[in-house]
């Protein structure tokens, strides 16, 4: 049962390394999810993502580095710790001649009780025919067969893989909708995604990797004060003013309108400049998570040319 | 999507080569020739290399024509009849006659095979993994596909016709005759690559394609078969199949080769079938609808064991079948087998020596060998499903729930002891059985079928080879290669005169000739220790490596 009470965290990685050969996946990658929170665990394709999670999951074993999960450890505890946790993969491979229905009743088991009422409500809600065999479903199909399966039991941990990465935008609602209730229950969430709108609607906190490591991790508030506001306003302030302030940046005019980006911290003494001079409207927006990502791979990916390929 | 038959389209826009249906065949060839360079040479040379040693081996068992002639007695046989052919030419066997009345079927069947394969494989193969969908988006007729992957079936037939001539003529065969053989052979494997050009537009796998047309071949066999044994020379049910008409060209005998244009007809026949349905299907669907089925699983499928068993049960029944039938076939032939042996006492010789006060009980229990060989590689193939099921992704799936490496393991190996127990008992019971009938004795079934579980440890070592394999993710192809050096030593061994050391060795032979040898106790506990010591070995290094995707 979910023990919202303790505050060790549910997982907790180390300088954790994996390399698959000469390809390097993991480099000393720290990541820390609490109890009862949902993490985002963001990173462009073959950053490591999935490969962490396969680690914890106990199918790799790590080169170095140490994890915990739900105070076990993810290779020797294996079985105990899954039947406390469910895992939905990027890419789900079924058996062919089972039927959806059965493969959720199987996977369902194998890790603990099934509840068929929560079975049978969730069948619903993703609108999913469980009479096909997996054969016949799309990828779609197929993820929702592995999400069922996975929300229909009550575990303390969701581990989720790219889990929406081939639903259409009323299932990925549903989706969230599901993983809302389970965080309500007390359930932990990893979800790893790229999908950054997903991320920005579930997520408490965020952890970012880039090539095997963490490059960044905190909450999206925490996230958002490393970068810029962008600022749109209707002044007569003549855009040299503005030159002379510590902090603005990417100054332009267009008639009235005056935009820019600045750091958070050097926005009291913009907003005083303003004021002093006057203006008729103001719009000011926070860095959207997109502009967060870009700020980390787009500057890095140019000094450096790490192939991060190879892990899955 | 496809709605729109060519026949509808306007005349102007049908006369522009931009707009034809069959735009972009060349380059689908391209590439189909591209994709097949190592498989259709395989075939062909598999094909011609068979040929060509049989053609060394036949003279070494049958060094001259009284010999041959014994083998034409079992071939008089109606079992020897059905499992091979007409019966041409039985009153003087030459090589050529054998191999036209025993060996044509069977490597028509075996190309019949490579054609469906081929075929599915460019068509609705290429559906269901949704490549098509990328082609078809493409500069590319709607009729290209298909029509590309029948070229490549011409061409794959034609080499193998080649290179099975080339075979034949190499051991001094009438040329006239053996291209008649070779065609006979194209022809078969052309029929049956339209047959799966039809089955692959109606259902919308690919294993249901294949299946299909694998099915209706095997149809083809047994109405020859049938219409074969029921009269020398074949019957109406002869006629009925493909396979029939290319033998009943009578190859070496009194050569025909009007039978092969009535496969040439049938080939015609299906491949506009095919065409016409393709223009009635949207690409990716089919014309017959997927089952449906269980929205809730048993509980008998709920554990490692029960999953394994579920995907692996269709493939042991289908050995089963296959090899009880065989068995059964084998069996009845054994009054024919004795008659010749007694004719013919160095004939028993290259048969692993059979006794001389016991020529029936050894014979067959010779045979019961081969059948063992069999199960050992339905056990090596089912223990290899492991590894498919690994890159699959599917292994990781159920390890992320509470089943841990040697459960799964352990589930998996237990199917494979059960399939290979089950089907050792069918082989054993079904040449016993056989043979119970042709000699009048029905205390032949038994003990056969008993005896057979005696080389139960033995196939167990093999599939324990295949876990370790699995287990250290060391590659198959070392198993392979010990099973099929085994096999070849146990089949051929005696055959060719390799040294007793090496015959003993081998490890078919450390089972007694059961039932007529007594079996030792000694050596099935040491044998199913191996096996239980290579399981723990697999267990070990399953649990110490990364478990892939």
């Amino acid at each position: 049962m979910p023990s919202p009470t303790s505050s060790s965290p549910v997982i907790e990685v180390r300088a954790l390394t994996k390399s698959f050969g000469a390809v390097r996946a993991l480099d000393e990658l720290d990541l820390t999810v609490a109890p009862g929170e949902v993490h985002g665990f963001l990173g462009p394709n073959g950053a490591g993502k999935s490969t962490t999670i396969r680690v914890l999951l106990g199918l790799l074993r790590a080169d170095a580095g140490t994890a915990r999960l739900l105070g076990g450890d993810p290779w020797a505890d294996a079985v105990d710790l899954h039947r406390r946790l469910a895992y939905v993969p990027g890419e789900v491979n079924l058996w062919p001649k089972l039927t959806g229905g059965e493969v959720i009743d199987l996977l369902a088991s194998l890790r603990g009780p099934l509840d068929r009422t929560r079975k049978a409500e969730l069948l619903e809600r993703f609108d999913l025919d469980p009479t096909k065999k997996t054969r016949t479903y799309s990828k779609g199909n197929r993820q929702k067969v592995a999400l069922v399966a996975a929300l229909a039991g009550d575990v303390e941990l969701l581990v989720l893989d790219e889990p929406t990465s081939g639903l259409d935008p009323l299932m990925e609602l549903a989706f969230q909708e599901c993983v809302a209730e389970a965080v309500g229950r007390g359930t932990t969430v990893l979800l790893s995604s790229h999908i950054l709108a997903e991320v920005e609607k579930l997520c408490d906190r965020v952890t970012i990797i880039r090539a095997g490591r963490a490059v960044q991790s905190g909450t999206l508030r925490d996230l958002r004060h490393l970068t810029r506001s962008n600022v749109r306003v209707t002044t007569a302030l003549p855009p040299a003013a503005l030159d002379g302030i510590v902090g603005v940046h990417d100054v332009a005019s267009d008639g009235g309108q005056l935009t820019f980006t600045v750091d958070d911290d050097a926005l009291s003494s913009v907003m005083a400049a303003l004021a002093a001079a006057g203006m008729s409207n103001l719009v000011v927006t926070p860095p959207t998570l997109e502009e967060l990502f870009v700020h980390h791979y787009g500057t890095a990916a140019t000094d450096d040319a790490v192939p991060t390929g190879g892990a899955r | 999507m496809t709605a729109l038959a060519p026949a509808r389209e306007p005349r102007a826009q049908r006369g522009a080569r931009s707009s034809t249906p069959w735009v972009g065949t060349g380059r689908l060839v391209a590439v189909g020739l591209r994709r097949d360079r190592v498989r259709i040479p395989v075939w062909a040379l598999a094909v011609g290399g068979l040929i060509a040693y049989f053609g060394a081996a036949i003279p070494v068992a049958y060094p001259d024509a009284a010999a041959l002639q014994t083998r034409a007695e079992i071939m008089k046989e109606p079992s020897g009849a059905f499992m091979t052919g007409p019966g041409y030419g039985l009153d003087d066997y030459t090589f050529g006659v054998l191999l036209a009345n025993e060996m044509l079927g069977m490597v028509a069947v075996a190309v019949a095979v490579m054609s469906i394969f081929l075929v599915v494989r460019h068509t609705r193969a290429e559906e269901e993994a949704g490549r098509a969908d990328l082609v078809r988006a493409g500069v590319v007729g709607r009729d290209a596909p298909l029509a590309a992957a029948l070229v490549l079936l011409v061409v794959a037939n034609a080499a193998v016709a080649l290179v099975l001539l080339g075979a034949l003529l190499a051991n001094g065969l009438a040329p006239v005759d053996s291209g008649a053989v070779a065609a006979g052979v194209a022809v078969v494997g052309l029929v049956f690559g339209g047959v799966a050009a039809v089955t692959a537009q109606l259902s919308e796998h690919a294993r249901t394609a294949s299946g299909a047309a694998g099915g209706l071949l095997g149809l083809a066999y047994v109405l020859r078969g049938v219409g074969d044994a029921a009269q020398q020379g074949g019957s109406a049910l002869s006629w009925a199949s493909p396979i029939g008409w290319a033998q009943q060209t009578r190859a070496f005998v009194d050569l025909r080769w009007w039978p092969l244009l009535l496969g040439v007809a049938l080939c015609v026949v299906l491949v506009v079938a095919a065409f016409a349905l393709t223009a009635r299907r949207d690409v990716g669907a089919g014309l017959v609808a997927a089952r449906r089925g269980r929205a809730d699983a048993r509980r008998t499928l709920l554990s490692p064991v029960g999953l394994t068993w579920r995907t692996e049960r269709a493939a042991i029944a289908w050995w089963g079948v296959g090899l009880g039938v065989f068995a059964v076939l084998t069996g009845s032939m054994a009054q024919g087998i004795v008659d010749s042996f007694e004719a013919q006492p160095q004939l028993a010789e290259v048969f692993g020596g059979a006794s001389a006060d016991d020529v029936l009980g050894s014979t067959l229990s010779a045979f019961l060998t081969f059948f063992a060989m069999a199960v050992a590689v339905y056990a090596v193939v089912s223990v290899n499903r492991l590894g498919r099921e690994e890159d699959e992704g599917r292994t990781g799936v159920v390890l992320a729930t509470a089943v841990s490496r040697p459960a799964w393991l352990r589930g998996s190996l237990l199917v494979t002891v059960v399939g290979s127990a089950a089907l050792l008992l069918v082989s054993g019971l079904g040449l016993g059985a056989g043979a119970a009938v042709s000699v009048g004795d029905p205390g032949l079934a038994g003990p056969f079928a008993v005896g057979s579980l005696a080389y139960l440890p033995l196939v167990l070592c093999f599939a324990g080879l295949a876990a370790v394999a699995h287990g250290w993710r060391a590659g198959t192809w070392w198993v392979w290669a010990l099973l099929v050096a085994s096999i070849l030593v146990g089949l051929y061994g005696p055959l060719f005169r390799l040294p007793d050391a090496v015959l003993d060795a081998a490890p078919f032979a450390l089972v007694a000739r059961v039932p007529s040898e007594s079996v030792s106790v000694g050596a099935l506990v040491a044998t199913a220790a191996t096996a239980l010591v290579l399981a723990a070995v697999a267990t070990a290094g399953l649990g110490r490596r990364d478990v892939s995707s």
